[in-house]
């Protein structure tokens, strides 16, 4: 509608009044902004939620020193029997959702796609203010429902029917602002993926072909796709949780629970994979994509097969949509059926090694700059090798079944989800922060913060992954329970402390973020020498980016490219790589 | 905006695609007409599909640059969609009255989701003709058209939506 209009704007426009230039803006970069920020904030959040989870594993019902007299009154500070799913259930549902999502896909997404791909702004600017303030509605219903009698929701933040569907088990209203809540975030969610498709597919500038592309733009475009095939999906599936709750149907409740005749709780567990396991590749595939561009800028070199990485995600899009069944082996599912997921799951591997082997190309024989991003990318890498590794054994059946429902699967999918998802955010804040912000982080912190964050997220996840092979259930609360696991109980203490050293090094992080803001060296207009759109305009880029679209003549990883320039790259805008042509 | 309906299209493959597997797996499902009012939703049926005809009509025009004729089709479609609107809520009014509600049956709970979510999807697209109606009074601009064209769309896969549903519902 109105399509284009909107996003070439006048670029004399002046920015408007403060409230409408900060809180009300249409500006993406100002949206942005607003989505980094709401993320940050969830992420502290739900990052410090995990130490409560982690002291009640590690000191079963011992009262929290120092702050468990203020949370758990009642108890005298001890984490209570009802507060532990709570406290599990909205740790998932607040990372993904509204954490990671919207750093990686809100900000990430926002902030970098008009300026790489040349345009002044989204294509529906205020489609996109609309999408962030959903995403603040949607965030004080989820603070909101912390603070109803009953507490917040805890039925896990897979939401299974029927203990989600039927208010008997889960009376709260606590729960239904949860699902609210996720439902006010999936709408956010697509309105945001409707104008990444339209802005990347209409908006490039001139000479910007679709193979000229930033692999960061492409992994969010494929992303954007998933996204709105998958989450209406997810959005029907919770407005029928909604109503089995509130308005006595019974689409997910069967058997006693059921008033009249019964509909089918495994449907639930259909609906919510079928856009569950797309998830996770709505969330990686952008990282994914600045991984690529990380390591070609730093290693001074083009990325190794760009289109292979291309159509490598193309294929990831296509076969995340099949193989949602491998979450479900257990739940009762005809063998042969499952044999069909666990092929098509281990199937995704293939492209997911193409990646890794064009990875490791790019690296090698590169020029490398060791870089705070590219330690992040780096770290990315090793991450998602090891959990993409542990998912192939979760893909057979056999070996799901032993381990199911244990910190086995806990620790694959923090590997995958949480190290590598983090990661992500971190790289790309690192990356961007000088031109977002027109300042400078600390380098030297930054280090410190890269090796902390990896040394003790490795520690936590294969130890996790260590007590889960050793049977150790997820979702209980205390393992002291169960004489089998109590030989073990000392690798829980000893989780415990080192997720209080993993929260505690993201102080740095933290530190060095709002300190830059106002204390860091001024940043130049290109400070890591990168070759795509972006990096040619000004940290911060002009209100509405480029006073001229650009003309693009290249890919945007061409470095090692001597003779046409006096350094060893060339700027995609730069009319002396009109000689490269195609390439 | 096929990129919206796309997602539209899936918020719906959802809701359809469950209805299937829940009637597959249930055991006494009532035979068509048994509840449903058929006649009345089938005139609802013949209302929306002219409502799509006026708003096909209203395009044709406006790309014409006949701003007169288009406003009388848009007028039209919204009073089409509007009756569309009353049938549903006395339908609503009679089931409910004769004691089939959304909780008193898994069919009921699957009519009453299906078709409420049409209803507001129907609602909406009301809404977009009138703002239609009122923007091409003021001026018939290339703008103005192509969202005549993109709405027009919309209330297309609205008309579908419905057709679909009558069919799972009443026919078979
Ligand atoms: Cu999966």
């Amino acid at each position: 509608m109105g399509l284009g209009l909107e996003g070439k704007m006048n670029p004399t426009d002046t920015p408007p009044s403060f409230l409408r230039r900060r809180l009300f803006s249409t500006n993406h970069k100002v949206i942005a902004v607003l989505y980094l920020l709401t993320g940050i904030f969830w992420l502290a959040f739900g990052g410090l939620m995990t130490l409560l989870i982690r002291w009640q594993l590690a000191y079963p019902w011992q009262p929290i020193p120092l702050i468990g007299r203020f949370l758990f009154p009642e108890s005298g500070g001890a984490v209570t029997p009802e507060a532990y799913p709570m406290l599990f259930t909205m740790h998932g549902g607040i990372m993904v959702f509204f954490a990671i999502t919207p750093i990686l896909l809100g900000a990430l997404g926002n902030y970098t796609i008009p300026l790489e791909v040349g345009a002044r702004d989204m294509a529906f600017p205020r489609l996109n203010m609309l999408s962030y303030w959903f995403l603040v509605v949607g965030s004080l219903i989820l603070l909101v429902s912390f603070f109803v009698p009953g507490g917040a929701a805890g039925f896990g933040w897979t939401i299974y029917a029927p203990l989600s569907s039927s208010t008997e088990v889960t009376p709260g209203w606590g729960q239904d602002l949860f699902i609210l809540g996720l439902a006010l975030d999936a709408v956010s969610i697509l309105m945001g993926g409707i104008n990444y498709i339209t802005t990347i597919l209409k908006l490039r500038a001139p000479g910007l072909s679709l193979r000229r592309l930033p692999l960061t733009q492409w992994g969010l475009f494929f992303s954007a796709v998933l996204n709105t095939l998958w989450l209406p999906i997810v959005a029907a599936a919770l407005f029928m949780v909604l109503c089995d709750r509130r308005l006595g149907t019974a689409f997910f409740v069967a058997g006693p629970l059921a008033p009249r005749a019964g509909g089918q709780v495994l449907l639930f567990q259909h609906l919510f994979w079928g856009f569950g396991h797309p998830e996770v590749y709505i969330l990686i595939l952008p990282v994914w994509g600045l991984v690529g561009d990380l390591l070609s800028v730093f290693s001074r070199k083009p990325a190794f097969g760009y289109k292979a990485t291309v159509l490598s995600m193309l294929t990831i899009t296509i076969l995340s949509g099949v193989v949602w069944g491998h979450h479900m082996f257990t739940s009762g599912m005809n063998p042969l059926v499952g044999k069909a997921f666990m092929f098509l799951t281990i199937a995704v591997s293939v492209p997911t090694a193409i990646f890794f082997f064009n990875w490791l190309a790019t690296l090698w024989r590169g020029s490398i700059r060791l870089t705070v991003p590219l330690l992040f990318a780096l770290g990315i890498v090793y991450v998602f090798a090891v959990g993409g590794l542990t998912g192939l054994f979760l893909a057979l059946q056999t070996f799901d079944v032993y381990v199911h429902d244990t910190y086995f699967v806990v620790g694959h999918f923090h590997y995958t989800l949480a190290a590598s998802v983090l990661f992500g955010a971190f790289a790309f804040i690192y990356t961007w922060f000088p031109k977002i912000f027109g300042r400078q982080m600390d380098e030297q912190m930054g280090r410190l913060h890269f090796w902390l964050s990896f040394v003790l997220l490795n520690m936590v996840f294969s130890v996790m992954m260590f007590v889960g092979l050793h049977g150790h259930m997820r979702r209980i609360a205390d393992a002291t329970a169960y004489e089998f696991l109590k030989p073990i109980q000392p690798l829980n203490v000893f989780l415990g402390w080192a997720v209080l050293g993993l929260v505690a090094s993201q102080i740095l992080f933290f530190y060095n973020f709002f300190h830059s803001l106002k204390g860091g060296k001024p940043a130049p207009a290109n400070p890591w020498e990168a070759g795509s759109l972006a990096w040619t305009v000004s940290s911060p880029p002009p209100w509405h980016n480029y006073e001229v679209i650009p003309q693009v003549w290249c890919g945007p990883h061409e470095y090692g490219a001597p003779g046409l320039t006096d350094r060893d790259w060339i700027s995609q805008a730069d009319p002396r790589a009109k000689t490269l042509g195609e390439s | 905006m096929w990129v919206f309906i796309v997602s539209e299209i899936m918020f719906f493959t959802g809701l359809i695609g469950s209805y299937i597997v829940l009637r597959l797996g249930s055991a006494g499902w009532p035979r068509p007409g048994e509840v449903l009012n058929t006649a009345l939703l089938g005139i609802n049926t013949v209302v929306l599909i002219t409502s799509s005809l006026t708003m096909a009509l209203a395009l044709n025009a406006a790309e014409a640059d006949r701003p007169r004729a288009s406003g009388k089709f848009l007028l039209a479609t919204a009073l089409l969609g509007c009756t569309f609107l009353a049938i549903k809520i006395y339908d609503y009014a009679h089931m409910v009255h004769q004691g089939f509600t959304i909780s008193s049956s898994l069919f009921g709970s699957c009519y009453y989701l299906l078709t409420g979510f049409h209803a507001l999807h129907v609602l909406s697209g009301v809404i977009v003709v009138l703002y239609l109606l009122a923007a091409s009074r003021v001026a018939l601009s290339s703008t103005v058209v192509g969202r005549i064209e993109y709405s027009g769309l919309y209330w297309h896969f609205i008309d579908v939506v419905w057709v679909i549903l009558f069919a799972i519902l009443c026919l078979v």
